[in-house]
């Protein structure tokens, strides 16, 4: 054997990243459109998400309108309110919170919160965002298609969803697999990089036990994704070959319209099975980087360290490994072999426990904190009393008795609306007033934001509580209305009514939160650096907004974790993580 | 939690050796990964991902076999060929196989000479390795058409179960779609390295980045990735 050198480590060297690595944009179209900087692709995918989350807010008051005051409105048929619930809850899991949480927050937080210029391979990371942009033109052209979206409900479940008698049959089907297809693909680029900078391109002294929780939960999530959109990737091309070339992956024989259909010998179950493979774990790629993003608004605002930091990263790491085996707690009324419910319904309530660590350690940090109820703050307790709410639903749907009588019914949607969709929007809403300063250089009003909290928070509890009763009740979800069932009494008729005007009015005031973020993008009070005070990388970068590369001639070199907040002795309330100890000890000195 | 342990970045610290080793790389800064670049780990992440899309797809093809109600056809029938007046089973698929894994091989060697750099014989090498892919494509090419003249559809077939054909064509398609790609980038890393981009350190069109031999490597996981994936499907479609 010839002895080789090794090269692994050219153009990487260990201290520093040479400037001649980044891509420097020559243009204005390179530099704001085709950039391939992580922090302009964040704000790129944050304003297409939300863009379709818009579409998918309105489709929620369509809703809304419907179930509160049936044969009111007749622009809405049956039809289109079964595309409506379809479209809602595509765009709301899949387009708006997959791609905000890890392609908005994970392009712009992960590489300064490391401590990295960029993201590993920025012109993957560029295609990341134009192939998401594809995907979600192709989702959004279903609504102009002959047939219009499909109808078949979020879950897509075969044979219903492509045959004929499900709306969007046609085209929309097609297209929505085929945006499928595309963001997986998209995502699947942005993914790796993402992966790649917290493993391998973290600064001087960050070790992976002194990342913010915000990049441990973005991480795992990010793992997570990759291993599970893989699922949904698979189910996609088998349900597009059944719809285009009539395979029978997933259709059963059965009699369409009076006529036996061409289909047969496949197994509706496999796709739930394959979808939910995917679909258990989506949840907590949802929900992880909002468990990351709350420890560190918690911290900061509540100017304390994080209780039990290192329970807090193995509590996401379990999560992250438990919701792989927990799938099939969604099949329990599916015809599933009974007893596999023993096992799923098992590990189900097993995740319980690493939550509940989480959310022990977040109340704990806020005991005897020096809380300031600034509008992030605010949104994050707004997310530990919608998840503590949902969360103990869930306990009831997890085990198998209890979820029998409670399925399909208004109950499931009110509990995963709680926990993985308001939950995770009031990180997302709490952690955009967090770090709009840093993005813009400019503060969010205050006043508005404190009126957009308090109509947002009680307004999604004034929705979906309630449901919770609708659901006990036996009132099923999906359907267009309710008729004259006897079961239901006609006080769960008012009660829908009240949630739709509240339904409205919360979406009301999120327009006010839009005209708040383009107000303050030109009349905001400037920010300075660090408003916060916080001790993460992110604020303490030379400029702010960050210019390009992030840090100027020289990475930051880490000295500590990042929650040293109110340090006995130390001159501030917060040390940064890049302080140097030798700094601090003279700030000590001076203190005393 | 305060500490203030900071590698030197001047020496590189003693390595220890096993679990311990791991250990401590993970618990270090910078890297989890201690000599892998950015790229090689991100091709490994990727294979992994990768390795989900594929065991997903035969997961649902033996979920069909195993359920289906209708005889499923036999392999060792079916992708049989009459030659020189024999009949015999799975040959084609049996020469396939020895040209892709052969492959793997010339592939290997491309990466030892590209580590030399040895401009030429990498080349020359990453093209023999081009040319065994596009002969497995080719071959695949000729085997789908087969089985298209005896009636083989992705709905249905004249000897049993109808999932038959949709597997068959579904996976070795994905599969075929894998070596095509990798036969295109094989083609293009060749080029760059016959042209000597990597001993200038020529920026990528694309990207405006050095390349290094590295990538050589890096191509060869792929393709060695497409060939393991190939022994599974294999084994479980033709043989079982």
């Amino acid at each position: 054997m010839v002895d080789i050198p090794y090269e692994g480590i050219r153009g990487i060297p260990p201290a520093e990243v040479p400037d001649v690595e980044l891509y420097h944009p020559r243009s204005w179209w390179t530099r704001y459109v085709f950039s391939q900087d992580a922090k302009v692709i964040a704000v790129q995918y944050s304003l297409t998400a939300t863009a379709i989350g818009l579409v998918a807010l309105v489709l929620s008051w369509l809703m809304r309108l419907q179930l509160g005051f049936p044969g009111t409105f007749s622009f809405i048929d049956a039809n289109q309110y079964l595309q409506f619930i379809t479209m809602h809850g595509m765009i709301m899991v899949i387009y708006l919170l997959t791609a905000l949480f890890l392609g908005g927050f994970g392009n712009y937080l992960i590489p300064l919160m490391v401590g990295a210029r960029d993201m590993v391979f920025p012109y993957v990371n560029m295609l990341s965002y134009w192939v998401y942009l594809l995907a979600v033109l192709v989702l959004a052209s279903t609504f102009f298609v002959p047939g219009g979206p499909t109808g078949a409900g979020w879950t897509l479940y075969p044979p219903q969803a492509i045959l004929s008698g499900t709306p969007g049959q046609d085209w929309g089907i097609i297209l929505m697999m085929s945006s499928l297809i595309l963001f997986i693909i998209g995502f699947t680029m942005g993914g790796l990089n993402y992966v790649v900078t917290v493993l391998q391109a973290r600064t001087r002294g960050m070790t992976l036990m002194r990342l913010p929780l915000t990049v441990w939960g973005i991480f795992t999530a990010t793992v997570m994704a990759l291993l599970a959109f893989p699922a949904l990737f698979v189910a996609s091309v088998m349900l597009l070959l059944d719809r285009l070339l009539g395979t029978s992956f997933f259709m059963p024989s059965l009699v369409e319209m009076g006529t036996l259909s061409k289909y047969g010998g496949g197994s509706p179950l496999l796709f739930q099975h394959l979808f939910w493979f995917f679909g258990h774990p989506e949840v907590y790629i949802v929900a992880l980087p909002a468990f990351g993003i709350v420890s560190d608004l918690i911290s900061t605002h509540a100017r304390k360290n994080i209780f039990g930091y290192r329970m807090m990263v193995w509590a996401i790491v379990a999560i992250g490994a438990l919701s792989f085996i927990v799938w099939a707690h969604h099949m329990y009324v599916s015809g599933m072999f009974p007893q596999f419910g023993y096992f799923f319904a098992t590990t189900t309530l097993i995740i319980a426990i690493p939550t509940a660590i989480k959310v022990y350690n977040w109340v704990l940090t806020l005991w005897r904190g020096d809380i300031h109820l600034t509008v992030p703050m605010l949104f994050a307790l707004g997310f530990i009393i919608t998840f503590v709410n949902g969360g103990l639903t869930g306990l009831f749907l997890g085990n198998v008795v209890v979820d029998v009588p409670l399925s399909d019914t208004m109950f499931v949607v009110a509990h995963f609306h709680m926990v993985m969709g308001v939950a995770p929007i009031m990180v997302v809403l709490g952690a955009i007033y967090h770090w709009y300063p840093k993005v813009t250089g400019r503060m969010l009003n205050e006043t508005l934001g404190k009126f957009h909290f308090w109509v947002t928070f009680l307004g999604a509890y004034l929705i979906f509580f309630p449901m919770h009763y609708l659901g006990l009740l036996g009132v099923p979800r999906r359907y267009f209305e309710l008729g004259d069932a006897t079961f239901i009494p006609s006080s769960a008729h008012s009660l829908n009514a009240f949630i739709s005007v509240v339904a409205l009015t919360v979406g009301f005031s999120q327009m006010v939160f839009l005209f708040n973020l383009a107000w303050s993008l030109f009349k905001g009070e400037p920010s300075g650096g660090n408003p916060w005070r916080a001790t993460t990388l992110e604020w303490q970068t030379p400029e702010t907004p960050p210019g390009h590369g992030n840090w100027g001639k020289e990475l930051p070199v880490v000295y500590r974790w990042a929650y040293d907040y109110s340090v006995p002795g130390a001159a501030e309330d917060f040390i940064p993580q890049n302080q140097p100890p030798r700094a601090t000890q003279l700030a000590q000195g001076a203190a005393s | 939690m305060a500490e203030t342990l900071l590698t030197d970045p001047g020496q590189s610290p003693a390595r220890l050796e096993g679990w311990r080793g791991i250990a401590a790389d993970w618990a270090s800064d910078q890297r989890a990964f201690k000599n892998v670049s950015w790229g090689k780990a991100m091709m490994w992440i990727f294979l992994l991902s990768d390795t989900f899309i594929f065991s997903c797809f035969l997961l649902s093809y033996m979920t069909a076999r195993m359920s289906t109600t209708v005889p499923w056809p036999n392999p060792s029938e079916v992708f049989a060929l009459n030659i020189a007046g024999k009949h015999i089973p799975l040959i084609l698929i049996a020469i396939m196989t020895f040209i892709l894994i052969s492959s793997s091989g010339t592939m290997a060697m491309a990466v030892n000479f590209g580590y030399r750099r040895d401009r030429v014989r990498t080349a020359i090498l990453m093209l023999v390795t081009a040319a065994f892919g596009a002969t497995f494509v080719g071959m695949q090419a000729f085997e789908w058409t087969k089985l298209i003249m005896e009636g083989v559809r992705p709905w249905g077939n004249p000897w049993g179960a109808p999932q038959f054909g949709a597997s068959f064509f579904m996976i070795t398609g994905f599969h075929g779609t894998h070596v095509t790609i990798g036969v295109i980038f094989l083609i293009a890393i060749a080029r760059k390295v016959f042209r000597g981009d990597f001993d200038v350190e020529r920026r990528g069109f694309f990207t405006s980045r050095k390349g290094y031999y590295e990538i050589v490597e890096i191509t060869g996981l792929y393709w060695h990735f497409v060939d393991l994936v190939w022994v599974f499907i294999f084994a479980f479609f033709y043989l079982w």
